[in-house]
């Protein structure tokens, strides 16, 4: 068995976190690879302590987008939005628990990108 | 004469290659590039070892050489598409820079505002992109034969749309995708009777049958080296000699001219007058190569090697439950499958198949509008040539049931 589809992003992939949507959200952003048709959506409902409180992805794709967006999911429930904002590609890479190549780390940054791309576009409210 | 396919993967030192430990290469992405036999590799280092000068100007032995090789290189290449004479076999960077030149020079001068440019749905992006620039540039018409969903172009449609008085025609040769065979010489028959000019992109056909300039019905032939054996980075474009004598030069610069004067030049006579500067000299002599290895093997033999095999592989993926192949039966289609399966992304399958060996393409391929036409993002490609044999494409159904057992 490939070293890249560990269980743990298998499972993920059959077995999505916080798969679905939110609505309302307080911020919601969606992009996707027009290369190969991966697409994610992310919906967050933060918490008066400005703290991720409910966070929700949909979307379709590869194994390694849909599992890289379930694991950030999870990831940044309680953080604040600072804390998300620092996130990074090696976060992700932490995450996935694997080495990829140019084409592969596209899928699984895609997540991330439309995750900062929320999380910058709201105002932070008073 | 039937091809030795075990004699002919001798000729290729990168199949014995191991892609892990005890991993055999399964090379199945000849579309995308050929693999190159030993004769090829051989016949450009021996130019860069022994006779590697600029070509064209010098009268030392070198020169000389340098200039004979890439010109006989020339001629064989015209043979091989019995071309009437090498004047009209042009070098380019590829089988796009061909269709460049041919939609800035011919296109420029030929295309006025609300002329009709006739595309196909099915068309690799650069028998597309160029025509999409010309014509956005001149405020030109853009018609498209659509595909059916047998992989077929709609000649119906296209009969409608030559009474439109297109200017050029640009179709495909064979699909890189669905590996349709377009019946150009009917296609360019018809054309022909409306005035229209007739661009075929040839990458995916020279390399795989006998293409004759002479009856193929084509005013405009583009093809590529490196999906025939040959190098990267050289290519052809082929037309008729007058009409290449009526085309403004494309490059400017040295070489393509007779006479510079400080505020105007004269144009080369042909073929040279459309190539502009050092060539890849090395390559045209590697393409050489590649044609003369070829010709040796067959055309036809590799032809009806090839059906041999994509039939094989379509039988084969056909019993894999959740496999949908794209484009025609295999009695209708050309060495190249591209399919989808049920539940898994594309990228898995290749990635998945990689751990194996066997290398395939995932991805639009370089034409999204038949992607599109087919509600598709993207696709699985596995692509067959004279060097792959029945028990790789047994390593690639393996493979795919590997692929199901995991997502399944």
């Amino acid at each position: 068995m490939d070293d890249m589809y560990r269980e743990v992003i298998l499972d993920h992939y059959k077995n999505p976190r916080n798969k679905g949507t939110l609505d309302p959200a307080d911020f919601s952003f969606e992009d996707d690879n027009p290369l190969c048709g991966d697409r994610i959506r992310i919906d967050v409902r933060v918490g008066e302590d400005n703290k991720v409180k409910e966070v929700a992805f949909s979307g379709q794709g590869c194994a390694i987008s849909q599992a890289s967006a379930s694991m950030l999911t999870e990831h940044i429930i309680g953080k604040s939005l600072d804390e998300v904002k620092q996130l990074s590609k090696d976060d992700i890479l932490e995450l996935l628990g694997i080495e990829l190549g140019p084409v592969r780390l596209k899928c699984a940054l895609l997540s991330l990108k439309v995750l900062k791309a929320g999380v910058y576009g709201i105002k932070e409210e008073e | 004469m039937t091809l030795n396919v075990e004699q002919i993967r001798k000729d290729f030192p990168i199949l014995t290659r191991e892609v892990k430990p005890n991993v055999p290469l399964v090379y199945l992405d000849s579309t995308a590039t050929a693999q190159k036999p030993s004769a090829v590799i051989d016949a450009m280092s021996h130019y860069y070892n022994h006779s590697n000068a600029n070509i064209h100007r010098g009268v030392h032995t070198l020169a000389e050489e340098a200039t004979a090789l890439y010109e006989n290189a020339r001629d064989r290449i015209a043979k091989f598409i019995n071309a009437k004479s090498p004047k009209e076999i042009i070098y380019t960077r590829n089988a796009t820079e061909a269709i460049n030149l041919v939609a800035y020079s011919w296109g420029r001068a030929n295309i006025k505002q609300g002329d009709v440019i006739v595309l196909t749905e099915m068309e690799h992006h650069s028998n597309l992109v160029p025509w999409q620039m010309l014509a956005a540039e001149k405020n030109a018409k853009i018609e498209i034969i659509p595909v059916t969903d047998d992989g077929e172009l709609d000649l119906n449609t296209y009969e409608s749309i030559l009474k439109l008085s297109p200017k050029i025609i640009c179709v495909t040769h064979m699909s890189n995708v669905l590996g349709t065979i377009n019946p150009i010489q009917q296609m360019a028959a018809k054309a022909h009777a409306v005035g229209a000019m007739v661009m075929v992109d040839g990458a995916q056909s020279v390399p795989h049958f006998a293409v004759d300039v002479q009856t193929l019905g084509a005013d405009f032939l583009a093809f590529s080296a490196h999906k025939m054996c040959g190098p990267t980075g050289i290519g052809i474009l082929w037309s008729r000699q007058q009409v290449l004598e009526a085309m403004p030069p494309f490059l400017g610069g040295g070489d393509m001219i007779k006479r510079v004067y400080l505020r105007e030049f004269k144009a080369n006579d042909l073929p040279h007058k459309f190539e502009a500067g050092t060539p890849a000299i090395a390559e045209a002599i590697g393409f050489g190569a590649a044609v003369d290895y070829l010709t040796a093997v067959g055309m036809d033999s590799i032809h009806d090697y090839e059906r041999e095999i994509i039939a094989y592989a379509i039988e084969r993926l056909e019993e894999v439950p959740g496999v949908k192949i794209y484009g025609p039966k295999a009695e209708r289609k050309g060495g190249v499958a591209a399919f989808s399966f049920d539940g898994v992304h594309p990228h898995d399958v290749a990635q998945i198949l990689d751990s194996d060996g066997v290398a395939v393409r995932a991805g639009h391929h370089c034409a999204m509008p038949l992607h599109d036409r087919f509600n598709l993002p993207a696709t699985t490609r596995a692509s067959f040539y004279l060097y792959n044999t029945k028990s790789e494409v047994d390593k690639l159904i393996e493979g795919l049931y590997k692929v199901k057992k995991m997502f399944g």
